[in-house]
């Protein structure tokens, strides 16, 4: 049913259809309206059974999840940036039990500076965690991602974050399509555990492991991982054949057919890159966009296959490791070993910074010169960060920093006019 | 049967099973017991925390027909009883982290809500232990164990109290009592062992959520401790046993001396045993003969800085105003009892 409606109350239907049994809930934005929707939706009736529980914490969040879902339930939360971090323990231990929680992440800015607005450096922490990462470009895709995540969770064992750009997708309103229950049904059958804690047959989950078996026991998260980049085209083939539409996969590329130039990006920037590549292809530059819609599993292979045929390769990420550059392509240039491509890491759109086609055009053009520096922040204002480095190699107190830069950008509302 | 059996020629307060009529026997007297934590397991010898949860899980199996999934805090309970790939448990066990043992007690009831649902009941007959060492309990579980009270889960909550973190070291814990020596809390300086003045009451932070049913006990008296498990095991919603485990180990005691030393923290009033109902006090467990503090202390190594030549008098009257507390707090003492 075609409906124009929020990103996260999209979102929220896409769960309730899948008929989650226990969701946990804790505010933090901007997933707010997603749990909001989902309470909702069990208080009134609308989604039964289902236990809506509004915990203390994000930790406690996780580890409801963990407690239900190794009881058989099929759980559902959702969280975004502190609240991720808060939750981390509980998130390497989700996964390495091998409990098939679906969760969203709203995708938000780590702080200090404390920042509401999106940027990937909350999942980008969690790469690592063994739970799968599936990003969505669009609210449509967000929503079928949900619909496809718990059917990849459930079929591995695995738990699986959906992430969302916060505000960008989870506040806009957009037209989206939304299956019918029927249709759901037909594609996500009921949650048949591997591992229950049950009277009628009882297991030990969560036994401590030595050195004997722990490698294997990590392997063979891998392992799932690795059989992952099957299952996740094969569920999106699934779906796109039952609901009429693409969405999910391992990567889509758009215009890469016979570029020179390929920008590599997760989540909702790909939009941009696609209207900025149409304007560019317009004036005769050969570039395309590879959107990674798979991150963990990483799809390696078909990253390298999409990519090989260019000249060179920017990656415009929402994520920055600290004293080495970008996250994203550190995992791409693995992808290209042995290849001759240039390489470029563009760290864009931090806490909420827009990415602007203009910008994104100038960056690329750069590039195709060869004039862009192999990690570039774009839009980065150099005044207030030289002024800064300036006032700290003058004075010993020089003061907190990010309240510095604040009073010499100055009143946000002069900029705003 | 009002009238509390006592046998002190025994000298032992403990009632045999014989003496006792059927229903009141243990259920480890029972050849039909579930045996939920089977031997095998690594604990220290004389450590009072099996010997508690060997009691406290048998007494809810056998309350609950073996309907019972228990989650457990990381801890000593939960390193002896499970070296890989052996377990000692006998029911469905779930050991996820260290701080979150109430929350997934809060998951697992839960999912059995909606599964009974599922099923056409009004509520599962399967029911819900947590269990957790003092440092899983009142210091990093702390904030999930509150969530659990506060929501009223359906979830037995049970605190195997050894007074440190034993697994870690024996560090210092917010349930560590004061003038203890642990690894943190060195018996040196001016001030020896455990700060006074710091730690907390985690019954009586429980009583204050106003849940249906907190209890204290000991592994001095099994008996007890089982009739409260099974009294809670009758109740739904959130329920808290807090129940002190000597642990020779870390308290620098004998193994053959755990029960004994239960026996003096709760006859000193050093620990009072009582049970509340929605925050107000219902029974307490009197003190039979009361002794001094300095009975309960001297067997432990770890106040062994307070006795001797260079012992802490003053430190010993603070410990005794302490237990002096608990017994007007809570009614120790019968009128024939005070001295």
């Amino acid at each position: 049913m075609l409906k124009q409606t929020e990103g996260s109350r999209a979102v929220a239907e896409a769960v309730a259809l899948c008929r989650p049994d226990v969701i946990c809930a804790y505010p933090i934005s901007p997933q707010t309206h997603i749990v909001e929707g989902l309470g909702e939706l069990v208080k009134s009736g609308a989604l039964s059974p289902c236990e809506f529980i509004n915990v203390e914490s994000e930790f406690a969040a996780m580890s409801v999840a963990i407690g239900s879902s190794a009881t058989g339930a099929r759980t559902y939360t959702a969280t975004a940036s502190q609240g991720l971090l808060f939750m981390a323990e509980a998130v390497y231990n989700a996964s390495g039990l091998g409990l098939p929680i679906v969760m969203t992440i709203a995708n938000r800015a780590i702080g200090a500076p404390i920042n509401i607005w999106n940027d990937h450096s909350d999942s980008m922490s969690q790469r690592d965690s063994g739970w799968l990462q599936l990003f969505a470009e669009t609210n449509q895709e967000a929503l079928d991602l949900h619909i496809q995540a718990f059917r990849l969770a459930e079929e591995l064992s695995m738990p699986v974050m959906v992430c969302m750009d916060g505000f960008i997708l989870t506040h806009a309103y957009e037209r989206v399509d939304i299956p019918d229950q029927a249709e759901v049904d037909a594609f996500l059958p009921p949650y048949e555990p591997r591992q229950v804690l049950d009277p009628a047959d009882p297991v030990s989950i969560g036994a401590m492991v030595g050195p004997e078996a722990f490698m294997e026991v990590r392997y063979l998260a891998h392992a799932k991982q690795i059989s992952a980049l099957e299952s996740i085209p094969r569920i999106a083939a699934e779906f796109e054949e039952r609901f009429g539409r693409k969405s999910g996969g391992l990567v889509r590329g758009y215009r890469c057919e016979d570029a020179e130039t390929i920008v590599v990006a997760l989540g909702s920037v790909i939009g941009t890159l696609k209207d900025t590549i149409d304007a560019m292809r317009d004036s005769g530059v050969k570039v395309g966009v590879l959107g990674i819609q798979s991150y963990r599993p990483f799809p390696l292979a078909a990253v390298r296959g999409a990519l090989q045929g260019a000249q060179r390769v920017v990656v415009v990420e929402k994520s920055f490791c600290v004293g080495l550059g970008g996250v994203v392509s550190t995992d791409v240039r693995l992808a290209l070993s042995g290849l001759q491509l240039h390489g470029y890491t563009v760290v864009a759109g931090l806490g909420g910074r827009a990415i602007t086609q203009s910008s994104l055009e100038r960056m690329l053009r750069d590039a195709i010169a060869d004039k862009l520096e192999p990690l570039t922040f774009l839009d980065l204002d150099w005044r207030i960060v030289n002024r800064q480095l300036e006032r700290e190699g003058q004075t010993r107190r020089s003061g907190p920093i990010a309240e510095n830069l604040l009073r010499d950008v100055g009143p946000i509302a002069a900029k705003v006019a | 049967m009002n009238q509390a059996v006592k046998f002190y020629q025994t000298g032992t307060f403990t009632v045999g099973n014989r003496l006792l009529a059927p229903e009141q026997r243990t259920v480890q007297a029972s050849i039909e017991r579930n045996n939920s934590i089977n031997s095998g397991h690594r604990a220290c010898q004389g450590c009072g925390e099996a010997l508690g949860a060997r009691y406290a899980i048998d007494a809810a199996m056998r309350a609950t027909g073996n309907q019972v999934i228990a989650a457990n805090a990381t801890g000593c309970l939960e390193v002896f009883s499970t070296p890989y790939p052996e377990t000692s448990w006998q029911l469905p066990w779930i050991h996820s982290l260290f701080g979150n043992a109430a929350a997934v007690g809060t998951g697992i009831a839960a999912a059995l809500k909606v599964k009974a649902l599922k099923a056409g009941l009004a509520k599962s007959s399967v029911r819900v232990v947590s269990q957790g060492g003092d440092g899983g309990t009142t210091d990093i579980g702390f904030g999930c164990l509150s969530g659990m009270f506060e929501r009223n889960d359906d979830v037995l909550y049970i605190c195997y109290d050894n007074e440190a973190y034993m697994n870690t070291g024996v560090q210092r814990s917010s349930a560590t009592p004061p003038g203890a020596r642990t690894a943190t809390t060195m018996a040196v300086g001016p001030a020896p062992g455990a700060d006074f003045g710091k730690g907390k009451n985690l019954p009586r932070i429980a009583m204050a959520h106003e849940i249906p049913y907190v209890a204290t006990a000991t592994v001095d008296d099994l008996h007890d401790l089982e009739a409260k498990v099974e009294h809670a095991m009758t109740l739904h919603g959130a329920r808290y046993l807090h129940i002190l485990v000597p642990c020779p180990l870390g308290w620098g005691s004998a193994s053959h001396d755990t029960i004994r030393l239960a026996r003096l923290a709760r006859e000193t009033g050093i620990f009072p045993v009582f049970e509340a109902e929605h925050g107000e006090v219902t029974r307490v467990t009197k003190i039979r003969r009361r002794l001094p503090v300095e009975d309960y202390l001297r067997p432990q190594r770890r106040f062994a800085h307070l006795f001797g030549p260079k012992g802490n008098a003053e430190m010993l009257v603070r410990i005794q105003a302490d237990a002096d507390k608990n017994i007007r707090r809570y009614g120790l003492l019968d009128e024939e009892a005070t001295p």
